[in-house]
Order: C-alpha cells, then sequence, then structure tokens
C-alpha cells in the first residue's frame, strides 16, 4: 500500500513539473489531468473514496474539459519568449522556493517526526457518513456554495457574450 | 501506514510548482492552471489531516473547495475569453494597462 503512495507521489510531482515548464498549453492541461488522476489514486489510499470519486469526475472530467476546450477554442499556441524579464530572479527565484521546501521540511519533521504514521484509527469516510455530515452540520455553506455557482454561471454568461 | 511528514512533504512540493508556474509563465491559460494546481496541493494536506485527527471535515473543506473551483474556472475561462477577444493575445505581457 505505502509503495502505491510514493510511485503515484512521483508521478504527481513529474506530472507537475510537466505542467510548469511544458510551453504549449495543451500538454501543460494533459499534464495537469496526469497530476489530478494521481492524486485521485492517493486519496483512496488514504480513506478517501468519495473524495477521490470527486476528484475524477468534476475535476479531471468537467473542469479540464473546460480548459482544454478554451485552449482549443482560442488556438494557444507556442509560448514566445518574454520581451523582458529580470536577470536576478533567474538566479534567486529557485534556490528560494528549494528554501521554503526545507523550511517547510524542518517544521514538518518537528511537529510531526518523520514517519508518525498518518491515522490513528480508521474513519468512516462513506458517501453515506459524508452526505449526513454535509446535510446536517455544514447545511449553511451548502446552500451559501449553491448560490455562489448561480452567480457564477450567471457571470461566465455575462462574461463571454459578444460586447464586454 | 504512510508517514503524514511525507505526504505534506508532496503537498508542498506541488504547492512551491503552481507557485513558481504561476510566476515564471506568461499564456494566461497556463498561470490558470498553475492556480489549479496549487489548490489541488491544499487538497492534499486537507485529506492527510483529516485522517490523521480523525475527521471527516477536512474532506467535507475538500468537497467546498473543488466546488469552489469549479465556479472559479467557468468565470476565470470566461474572463479569459473576453481578454483575447479585445486584446486577440493569451500572453499577460499584453495585459499591462494597470501598470504605472
Amino acid at each position: 500500500m505505502e509503495i502505491l503512495f510514493y510511485i503515484f507521489g512521483i508521478v504527481a510531482v513529474v506530472a507537475a513539473i510537466s505542467v510548469v515548464f511544458q510551453r504549449t498549453p495543451v500538454y501543460s492541461a494533459l499534464s495537469l489531468i496526469v497530476v489530478l488522476a494521481a492524486l485521485a489514486v492517493i486519496y483512496l489510499l488514504l480513506g478517501a473514496p468519495f473524495i477521490a470519486m470527486v476528484q475524477v469526475i468534476v475535476y479531471a472530467g468537467a473542469i479540464m474539459v473546460l480548459f482544454v476546450l478554451v485552449i482549443m477554442l482560442l488556438n494557444a499556441g507556442h509560448e514566445g519568449p518574454s520581451a523582458h524579464r529580470a536577470r536576478f530572479a533567474r538566479w534567486l527565484g529557485p534556490p528560494l522556493l528549494l528554501a521554503f521546501i526545507v523550511e517547510f521540511a524542518v517544521i514538518v519533521w518537528k511537529q510531526y517526526g518523520l514517519t508518525g504514521a498518518a491515522s490513528a484509527q480508521p474513519l468512516d469516510a462513506s458517501p453515506a457518513a459524508i452526505g449526513r455530515l454535509l446535510f446536517q452540520s455544514y447545511i449553511l455553506p451548502f446552500e451559501v456554495t449553491s448560490i455562489l455557482i448561480l452567480v457564477a454561471v450567471l457571470g461566465a454568461v455575462v462574461l463571454a457574450k459578444k460586447q464586454v | 501506514m504512510i508517514p503524514l511528514s511525507h505526504i505534506l512533504l508532496l503537498s508542498v512540493i506541488l504547492f512551491t510548482l503552481g507557485a513558481a508556474g504561476f510566476i515564471i509563465r506568461r499564456n494566461v491559460i497556463t498561470v490558470f492552471m498553475c492556480i489549479e494546481l496549487m489548490l489541488n496541493a491544499v487538497n492534499l494536506a486537507f485529506i492527510a489531516f483529516s485522517r490523521r485527527l480523525p475527521s471527516l471535515d477536512g474532506q467535507l473543506f475538500v468537497f467546498f473547495v473543488i466546488v469552489v473551483a469549479a465556479a472559479e474556472a467557468a468565470v476565470g475561462l470566461a474572463i479569459i475569453v473576453a481578454l483575447y477577444r479585445n486584446r486577440n493575445s493569451l500572453a499577460i505581457d499584453d495585459v499591462d494597462s494597470m501598470k504605472m
């Protein structure tokens, strides 16, 4: 079980590097789908089957199809070289990002130890349990979310109209 | 058992890659995809802590983050389409009206 986590973790990191460094948006989008699928497998391993399925259906299914559709619609091709780019950013950026990762790793290591297991006792994460929690404790956020989606749909229609 | 620290390390590596891409990419759509990458890194941390506690609330937060990401993608991509219609370009360098 653990070995699957490491395999898919490495797949996710490699695909994420590909998302960032591909110069063609379609390749970035396809790499992002690989990241999302690998994360869905990791969610399954971590005992969150419902979230894993939502990840595949909503994220990899719906959202990424929207992305690929817009990339094709706008015919987004190869990204050209930038006209103005700060020279010191190239030398300062990677060390700072690496420092961020190391700093975070040290904090986590001090807080949780290097090999502290991620679970205390098994958790009932079935869709029924999530549904009960969603419609009892989290009913207000749920309703607010439905209004948010309504506003987002209206906003998308208004923004995509001919004259803006 | 998978150690919590390894999951969190994977999460922060994905987040850092997303943040780096957000800064260095110059195509609007790629920048937007890097935001999605950062959201997914945070989701992974939520799931890890949900398992650690153990409590289902973390998984519900991930659920809400996915819903908000869907709404964000719809509006954001509509903005990108409107942007392309007005400027005929997807490069971030061309959208600098508010630059001093």
